[in-house]
């Protein structure tokens, strides 16, 4: 035994003895994780909340949260003199006057844009795959939770530096708060303390944005994690793969390394944005007032479907009785977001209801074989495509040489026409790849290979696909229909009478698919017929 | 093969099982495996260099030098040069880690299993027993006057942290409705504090105004979210207004609350042409000459306007309050 080895001997052996990890370290050290490069997309959104947590931690040394008057007087002469709140003062003395103070601006920055960017794009795996399926629905709500806080804390954040573009973006937020029936307008005095701007709400947002949301955040990523962990990795589908192993490779030392070597390339990444791509230099805005507006005021992109929506409402309100009801703002602003993340955190269990399967999963799933889930998918996104398109109208705008008003009207019948459309386009589309699927398993792969009979007659070559590929292909479990009993024998009605038929006729649409090609069918074509 | 042609199941093709390992250049050939050790042992050393490069940056370069970036424009160059060098240390490390893990360590997939997650039944059984035995022991079931009072406990002690809240701020009263503007007060130049006389704007001139300062007053930015005004000049024959707003302006003067009425942006831009007042934020857009009216976009409602006269000095000034609040709509606001 070498000296190295005695000596992570004692260590190991002193936390042993007093904890006794070794016996659940070496059963989790070798655990397998399956491969593939879409599941490093949920990681991408830890390390980089990991990185906004560092660079964060960072920034808070120099910034001073607070809405106190101060003349400027630091290293960016256009600003010089100026009067300014002290959170703006400060975050431009990070900006000048601390060396590497800009690149970790930008890096926590890019890194918040990064974060949304990857949490959406896995969320977006999660769903089109079915991962979100039993037993894993909890992991979804949390995922959901993460979301929606993400972009509460992302919003917070970029509103710290009280510039001009940021205390806009307050403005708007005060202004939904305000239109909440009955209890708005006290609500935004004892958010804001008073009537707005006054000089509390950078403070607030400060202990929320810097405590109080990312002790959550660490909660909840702990036990989104602590779950993956406990239930094992879902798996794609493909030879020796089933619904009761998973297949990949160890902890350690594979993923380790991977892992931790991923880690690195993210931070990498993020740090070349930020020394190359300058973001929210706020400098070129100015300090806050209620009276002036840059045009072009835009949010960060996780928030601009947001805007868009609120952009395209109608101009409705409700006057009666003395009072004033918005529409304009809180069927954008409440309602409509209210509706979707309902929806979005209620889809496990809709869709368990539609098929009636309860059962386990752990495969996933490829999209074309779930065609409505599927289509649902690329429905609601193509709403929000639609809504963050005109979150950014008035760039479009200036850009294309298109007026506000084309774009505004394009977005308004576009966002009740295009993802009903994109539905039954996505479905088809769906149907069409399943039956592409059956003619390569039935008839092989087109090789562009012609050859003559000898009776003159001209036939392509089929490639018969390899076992491997056509198992992939064909492992998929189709469901039947549910049949769901509308009256029983003696033609009593089914009880559950309008929800019993509802769920029938989802089954139905759910449900709709080309039959998978059997071993039957391969037996029946016989050989030759390739 | 055997199967049934009358069968009406459906047979499913068979699992394959995994693939035969197919082994790498560097797991059989050692010098491909040198070979690979080399290009890690480079990766992690051009991490290095990157760890010197923004050392340097940091202790030596001069912050006020300026470098040109193609489609970035001029960039400082002690933020490029840091920034590039901490990009470069990072980055290089993960890529040294991810091409040590593919191409040297072992590929061989392994297989675990699952189990299912529900308890055995009998397991199952003894938790309900446990949780009734727990209940029971603490007679839940029998003492209800203890469960009553400790659900009236704790719903109180709810409460206090909802008191506790209650001076995050104070109550709005009629805040809402209320702006600075009193009849006779001066439109003043933001920045300057000074009054303006109708010969300072010319015909199609746009200026922001507050209502002057008294000696010793301090201008806050919650009266200026009420109190911008925004006065424009056009030709007096361009209004399409009713006799009382008409009467409202003076010589062709017309002024409106600056904050929206959608959600209390300014409303900056204005289009000299059209006579339209847009607002950045939203595209809410307002005719001015038939008393901002809205003509496209989300708000609901015209910006309010500020009735104008001239007082005995000849500056412009506020003939009366604003007759309806400014800014965006609230439950308790009283008019169309």
């Amino acid at each position: 035994m070498s000296a190295k080895e005695r000596a992570a001997g004692s260590v190991a052996n002193y936390v042993d003895e007093r904890t006794g990890a070794a016996k659940w370290m070496k059963k989790n050290l070798t655990k397998v994780f399956p491969d593939h490069w879409s599941f490093m997309l949920g990681e991408v959104a830890l390390y980089s909340f990991i990185i906004l947590l560092l660079s964060g931690t960072f920034l808070t040394f120099w910034f001073d949260p607070s809405m106190k008057e101060v003349e400027y007087e630091g290293n960016y002469g256009p600003l010089s003199g100026l009067k300014m709140s002290a959170a703006y003062a400060s975050t431009l003395h990070i900006s000048f006057d601390i060396r590497g103070g800009l690149l970790m601006r930008q890096i926590h920055h890019w890194a918040a844009l990064l974060f949304m960017v990857a949490i959406v794009t896995h969320l977006l795996r999660v769903f089109f795959t079915g991962a979100f399926r039993k037993p894993r629905e909890f992991n979804w709500l949390l995922g959901i939770g993460l979301l929606t806080l993400g972009i509460v804390e992302g919003f917070l954040g970029y509103s710290l530096p009280d510039d001009l573009l940021s205390g806009t973006g307050i403005r708007i937020a005060e202004a939904i708060i305000q239109a909440i029936p009955v209890v708005g307008s006290y609500l935004a005095y004892f958010v804001f303390g008073g009537p707005f701007p006054g000089e509390v709400f950078i403070p607030r947002i400060y202990t929320v944005h810097i405590l109080l949301l990312p002790g959550i955040f660490l909660a909840l990523i702990t036990v989104h994690l602590m779950l993956v962990w406990y239930q094992k990795h879902t798996q794609y589908p493909g030879p020796g793969r089933t619904e009761k192993n998973v297949v990949g490779y160890p902890l350690m030392p594979i993923y380790m390394a991977k892992a931790g070597g991923f880690f690195f390339i993210v931070f990498g990444f993020t740090a070349f944005l930020g020394a190359v791509a300058s973001i929210n230099p706020i400098w070129l805005f100015g300090p806050y007032t209620p009276a002036q507006i840059t045009a072009g005021s835009q949010p960060d992109w996780y928030m601009g479907w947001l805007d868009g929506l609120v952009r395209m409402a109608p101009p409705l309100e409700t006057h009666a009785f003395g009072h004033t009801i918005s529409w304009n703002i809180l069927i954008p602003g409440l309602i409509i977001p209210g509706i979707l993340f309902t929806g979005m955190a209620l889809y496990p269990f809709i869709e368990s209801w539609m098929t009636g399967d309860k059962r386990e999963h752990h495969l996933l799933d490829r999209p074309r074989n779930v065609p409505t889930r599927t289509a649902i998918g690329v429905m609601s996104l193509t709403f929000m495509i639609v809504t963050l398109l005109n979150g950014g109208n008035d760039i479009i705008a200036t850009h294309f040489g298109l007026t506000i008003n084309q774009i505004m009207w394009f977005s308004r019948i576009g966002v009740l026409v295009l993802p009903p459309i994109a539905y039954i386009v996505t479905k088809r589309i769906c149907l069409s790849l399943q039956r592409a699927d059956r003619e390569l398993v039935l008839h092989g792969k087109e090789t562009g290979r012609l050859v003559m009979l000898p009776h003159g007659e001209f036939i392509e070559v089929h490639e018969e696909l390899s076992p491997e590929k056509k198992w992939t292909l064909t492992q998929h479990e189709q469901l039947p229909q549910l049949e769901i009993a509308q009256e029983n024998q003696s033609g009593v009605r089914n009880p559950k009478g309008l929800r019993a038929k509802l769920q029938q006729r989802a089954s139905r649409a759910h449900q709709e698919q080309i039959e998978k090609p059997s071993a039957k069918d391969l037996l029946e074509l016989g050989d030759g017929h390739h | 093969m055997t199967t049934d042609n009358h069968s009406k199941e459906i047979a499913p093709l068979s699992d394959p099982g995994i693939p035969e390992h197919v082994h790498r250049r560097t797991d059989t050939d050692p010098k491909a495996a040198k070979k690979a050790e080399r290009q890690v042992a480079i990766l992690f050393s051009i991490s290095a260099i990157g760890t010197i490069l923004f050392v340097y940056s940091y202790t030596f370069m001069s912050g006020d030098i300026f470098v040109f970036l193609p489609v970035m424009g001029s960039t400082n160059a002690k933020q490029l040069f840091l920034g590039l060098g901490m990009a470069i240390s990072l980055f290089f490390i993960g890529l040294g880690a991810v091409h040590w893990a593919k191409m040297l360590m072992p590929d061989n997939e392994i297989i675990a299993h699952r189990h299912e997650f529900r308890s055995e039944e009998s397991d199952r059984e003894d938790f309900v027993k446990t949780v009734k035995a727990g209940a029971e022991a603490a007679g839940l079931g029998r003492r209800s006057l203890i469960k009553r009072s400790l659900g009236a406990a704790l719903g109180l002690v709810g409460l206090t942290p909802l008191l506790l809240l209650r001076d995050l701020g104070p109550l709005p009263k009629d805040d809402f409705t209320k702006t600075s503007w009193k009849a006779g007060t001066r439109l003043v130049t933001d920045p300057g504090n000074r009054p303006i006389k109708p010969s300072d704007l010319e015909v199609g001139a746009v200026a922001q105004v507050l209502p002057e300062l008294q000696p010793g007053e301090l201008r806050k930015l919650e009266n200026i979210g009420k109190d911008a005004v925004l006065l424009i000049r056009i030709r007096p024959e361009e209004f399409q207004l009713d006799a009382e707003r008409l009467s409202w302006t003076h010589e062709g003067i017309i002024a409106f609350s600056k904050i929206c009425s959608h959600m209390g942006c300014a409303v900056a831009l204005y289009e000299q042409q059209t006579k339209h007042l847009l607002c950045p934020c939203h595209q809410s857009t307002f005719d001015v000459t038939r008393a901002a009216k809205v003509i496209f976009g989300p708000s609901a409602r015209p910006l309010p306007q500020l009735a104008l006269m001239i007082d005995a000095d000849g500056y412009l000034v506020a003939k009366q309050p604003f007759t309806e609040p400014v800014g965006p709509s609230f439950w308790e606001r009283d008019s169309a």
